[in-house]
């Protein structure tokens, strides 16, 4: 079997990404999703807050990816469910497994990976104490509760203030649960401060910051946990120790982009973000090969997904139609707290009317302006009153911008006092 | 005058916004920047409110599913939000369900409905 | 009435009850837990020791080095991963080596086989990672890793065919002697048997003071362990141990047969038989000492740690034998306890054959099949396994790629899986990176179905580690009730 583009993974990525391939002209072209569903995690999202950007309204997760459920049934883009994608190879022909079709190896001209990212667990956090039952990751719990229909638990501490912690302070709240705590390791928050206001601050929910959990007791079922405040280097303050009596214990600790698939095949990965390293058509370090959403880096917000993998559609389509070509790689340079950038480097030539690139910051900031420098001038800045690593940031560059810079090879993007 | 600092949940930009209130009557909004941030920040100083996701139990989904996820149409008082929590305790829907499709009508008296929020075959 | 009680489940006691199990005799297994391989067993090193290590003459390095010339053949016969790697105790200055030459001396007169003590330049070309103040090491080609939890559940499920049956959730808390033989009393009501046997690990010396003179003293020694991820494979290639010295014993890093590579363990002596619990200190100094023999351990892959407890007894021997009429000890079973355990096993069954005269089986069927991986086919033994049973097609652990397939079949086997806990020591659903992030909710619908009960009842490790309390909105719906 052979396709022109397999895209891995039908969430809101994958979704996007087929449509934008599919609208630039490639026809066959596969979606392989592991679920039972097309949406991937937003199916478990219930919350309202999405698609502001895109639609101009604001949508639940579920309304959300409908929406681009529907663009792919509009178009008669074939997708398999159940269906895992066990290896892919460097020649990119990927082994599928499903009750349906059995193994079977499939070939591609051009994948997009848009596997998302999976919960850092307690064991990646050691977290000592027990190992009771009661210690979720806040996404299982969303699934359990949203899903399933069940409650985790009654008496709830949270550890780790991510979006998914919050919502999920709030769903469970609402679903009869006590919140009695979020404990921040970081003295900010790792969500959207939308997210502290309408997740715990309606619910009179605390959130400590420079706090952690320091031990987890119960033997079968987790009976209650330690928090203790934690000094400049995150190592708890002997004497700071506060008990909680809770049944459960739920990790919001951050996001990690699975890319065990993509190493296997020969993707570079950029070790900050942990997804692949791209250049500005999000094409990885394997030709043809092209990443976006969670799998490429951990986003705040599903719309900058589906913006990110329509331009990885639109760019595996390219590659289809013109195959490889002869390239410059200008890196992007960043100064100033900045972490990352994605993409990581850009042919100004293959740049159409726009690029956006994407950034996070290694620490609250506030009066600052970013800036872009291109050899050596600024053509661009703008003010940004605060900036923090749970916000992801951007900045728009130009054709005329690279048109003004002919040969450019220094590009730089710097975060500055204001 | 009173002022009442807010972070604004109107989208996820979170703007801080300061509202200054006479005899509670609102006479500015700062910090804004759009004019739903506006909007927002005078109701939330006067009549806060929300609106309320959540799921339902569903009974005969041929897919296999056990909830439908839903919404309150249009946003709820704040103080109705337990209430209308109450009043989908229990309540059972039937697929199949189609996206936008009333679930409850005038949930516990609000005058809003809980609507589906997703197609449950 | 049994001939035989076996009072735990562990890697001990299922051995006995699979060696007995060749017997014509009524055999059963009690254990407190609601599977096999749930305390010690479950949480070691993973590794089968070449036998240098116990000191010459106790019975400690007679049944290492015993089971360690049975495991590769067993490993076959009961199908259970076995891989003989290799070990290498590295000395880190030259000050150490006579203790290194120490070593050698009693290993070599243990009967340990192939020994050889290599310098420096050996040592790198064999495990390329080795510290840079490495001068020499014990190399032992003898030394193997295994899968504990299959080698345990091997033995039970081979018992269990031959006739032996096990009671879980049944916890001992009176033994009385009768005319002949034993009134067991347990949390599941009364057992009566003609002997029995102690294997019941951290609390051996509970069982064994009921009913003798000579008290025994066993110490919880716990033992902290980091897993790392399948990314750090191939990091190191064989078990490496640190000489131990004046600065301690040092912790062991090795690959596992899955893939993974373990740190470990510390001993730090506690007072709780159940005190499975890590700390940040006994992590901190793993940590620290995992790169005293091996250069910039990747521990970023860290994906758990857990700690499992050694059954230190002060006397540091193997207890085993019959120490009142009619009672067994298999008592003192720490560190190699998990190598040592087909001779533990084998040479206490034949004990009590002997004592009580019993027969060999005509029908003992010595071979177990363990649970299909399909990983291990070829691509069209696969499909062909998928098109008899389409489960075999359905992932449901993502990280590790188990299918339900093998899910069902660890349920549906003899002494079958019951848990979350149950799924993972069987198939490894849930052992991988995410540690069951995803698959969870999966497995505890395939249980709740499989078992025919609700889902509510599903545990992780048995009565009082439900997985989950209620369902949405319960608590308003019974204010609803009262209203």
């Amino acid at each position: 079997m052979k396709h022109d583009l397999i895209i891995l993974g039908g969430g809101p990525a994958g979704l996007a990404a087929a449509i934008a391939a599919y609208d630039a002209g490639v026809r066959d072209l596969l979606i392989v999703e592991r679920d039972r569903e097309l949406g991937g995690i937003l199916n478990q999202c219930i919350h309202n807050g999405f698609g502001l950007h895109t639609f101009s309204e604001e949508l639940t997760g579920p309304e959300y990816a409908a929406r681009f459920i529907e663009g792919v049934r509009e178009r008669n883009i074939p997708y398999v469910l159940n269906t895992m994608a066990l290896h892919v190879s460097p020649e990119k022909a990927v082994t599928l497994l499903s009750r349906t079709d059995g193994l079977q190896t499939v070939s591609a001209k051009a994948i997009i990976l848009a596997m998302g990212c999976r919960e850092r667990s307690r064991g990646a956090l050691n977290i000592p104490g027990y190992r009771p039952a009661g210690i979720y990751s806040a996404g299982t719990a969303q699934r359990l509760v949203n899903i399933e229909g069940f409650l985790p638990g009654r008496e709830i501490v949270i550890l780790g203030s991510g979006d998914i912690g919050l919502i999920m302070a709030r769903r469970l709240t609402l679903e009869g649960a006590k919140v009695k705590v979020v404990a921040e390791l970081m003295p900010y928050s790792g969500g959207l401060k939308r997210n502290i206001v309408q997740c715990l601050d309606d619910y009179g929910i605390p959130l400590k910051l420079s706090h952690t959990v320091v031990d987890i007791r119960g033997r079968k079922r987790v009976e209650g946990v330690t928090i203790a405040a934690v000094d400049a280097q995150n190592k708890p303050i002997p004497g700071t120790e506060e008990e909680y009596a809770c049944d459960t214990l739920l990790l919001s600790c951050g996001l990690i982009p699975e890319n065990e698939l993509s190493r296997e095949m020969g993707v570079s990965i950029n070790p900050v973000t942990n997804g692949p390293v791209v250049n500005e058509s999000l094409e990885t370090s394997v030709p043809g090969v092209f990443a976006a959403g969670n799998v490429l880096h951990v986003h705040d917000l599903v719309d900058f997904v589906s913006e990110e993998a329509a331009a990885a559609g639109r760019a595996a389509a390219a590659y289809l139609e013109n195959g490889e070509t002869a390239r410059r790689e200008i890196p992007v340079r960043f100064e100033g707290g900045v972490r990352y950038t994605v993409p990581s480097t850009i042919d100004p030539a293959l740049v159409r009317d726009a690029l956006t690139v994407r950034f996070r910051v290694g620490s609250v900031m506030k009066n600052r302006i970013v800036s872009v420098w291109m050899d050596g001038e600024r053509v661009q800045k703008k003010r940004r009153q605060i900036m923090a690593p749970g916000e992801m940031e951007e900045v728009r560059l130009t054709r005329e911008q690279f048109d003004a810079h002919p040969g450019l090879d220094d590009l730089l993007i710097r975060v500055e006092e204001a | 005058m009173e002022t009442v600092n807010l972070i604004c949940i109107g989208c996820p930009m979170g703007c801080p916004m300061t509202v200054t209130l006479e005899n509670g009557v609102v006479t500015g909004v700062s910090g804004n920047t759009c004019k739903r941030g506006d909007i927002y920040a005078r109701k939330e100083v006067t009549a806060p409110t929300r609106i309320v996701t959540s799921t339902l139990r569903v009974t005969g989904s041929r897919t296999g599913a056990v909830t439908v996820p839903c919404k309150t149409k249009t946003d709820l008082p704040k103080n109705d939000i337990f209430r209308c929590m109450r009043a989908l305790a229990g309540v059972t829907a039937k697929a199949p369900i189609h996206i936008g499709d009333v679930l409850i009508s005038d949930v516990a008296g609000t005058g809003v409905d809980i609507v589906a929020t997703k197609d449950v075959l | 009435m049994y001939d035989v009680l076996i009072i735990g489940a562990g890697v001990t006691g299922c051995a006995v009850a699979r060696w007995l199990s060749r017997y014509d005799a009524r055999i059963c297994v009690v254990e407190k837990e609601e599977d096999v391989c749930c305390g010690t067993s479950k949480a070691n090193s993973a590794i089968v020791h070449a036998g240098f290590d116990a000191r010459h003459g106790t019975r400690m390095a007679e049944l290492n080095v015993r089971g360690s010339e049975m495991m590769e053949a067993l490993s076959k016969e009961l199908d259970f991963a076995y891989d003989r790697i290799g070990s290498l105790v590295v000395c880190l200055n030259e000050e150490d080596r006579p203790r290194l030459n120490a070593l050698y001396e009693n290993g070599v007169q243990n009967g340990v086989k192939g020994l050889a003590v290599i310098e420096r330049e050996e040592l790198v070309a064999l495990e390329p990672n080795v510290s840079d103040k490495a001068v020499a090491a014990l190399w032992a080609p003898t030394g193997a890793i295994i899968c504990p939890f299959e080698m345990t559940l091997a033995f039970a499920e081979n018992a269990a065919e031959n006739g032996a049956a096990f009671f879980f959730d049944t916890e001992v808390r009176a033994l009385e002697r009768m005319d002949a033989g034993w009134r067991v009393e347990t949390s599941n009501g009364v057992l009566e048997a003609k002997a029995i046997v102690n294997a019941a690990g951290v609390y051996a010396d509970v069982l064994h003071n009921l009913v003798c003179e000579k008290k025994i003293h066993i110490t919880p020694r716990r033992g902290d362990y980091c897993l790392l991820d399948h990314a750090a494979a191939g990091y190191v290639r064989h078990t490496v141990f640190q000489l131990p010295g004046k600065r301690g014993k040092g912790v062991l890093v090795s690959p596992t047969v899955h893939g993974n590579v373990i740190i470990g363990p510390t001993a730090i002596d506690v007072m709780d038989r159940e005190g499975t619990n890590t700390t940040a200190e006994g992590i901190a100094e793993l940590m620290q000492k995992a790169g005293l023999s091996m250069k910039n351990p990747p521990l970023k892959q860290t994906i758990t740690s857990f700690s499992g407890l050694r059954a230190h007894e002060d006397g540091h021997e193997f207890l085993i034998g019959e120490s009142v009429p009619d009672f067994f000890d298999c008592a003192g079973i720490e560190s190699p306890g998990l190598s040592s355990a087909p001779a533990i096993g084998e040479c206490t069954a034949d004990l009590i054959a002997k004592r009580y005269g019993f027969s060999e089986k005509s029908n003992f069927k010595a071979t177990r099949k363990g649970i299909t991986d399909p990983k291990t086919l070829s691509p069209e033994a696969w499909n062909e396994l998928i098109r008899r049973e389409p489960a075999y097609g359905q992932i449901i652990c993502r990280c590790e790629s188990v299918t339900e397939g093998e899910i069902l079949e660890a349920i549906r086997r003899p002494l079958g899986a019951r848990s979350l806990d149950g799924i993972k020591r069987r198939t490894r659903a849930g052992m991988g990176r995410c540690q069951a992030g995803f698959c969870s909710p999966r497995v505890m619908e395939i249980l709740a179905r499989e078992r025919n009960v609700p889902l509510s009842s599903i545990t992780k490790n048995g009565r009082g580690s439900e997985l989950i309390v209620g369902t949405a909105k319960d608590a308003y719906a019974e204010a609803n009730d009262e209203a």
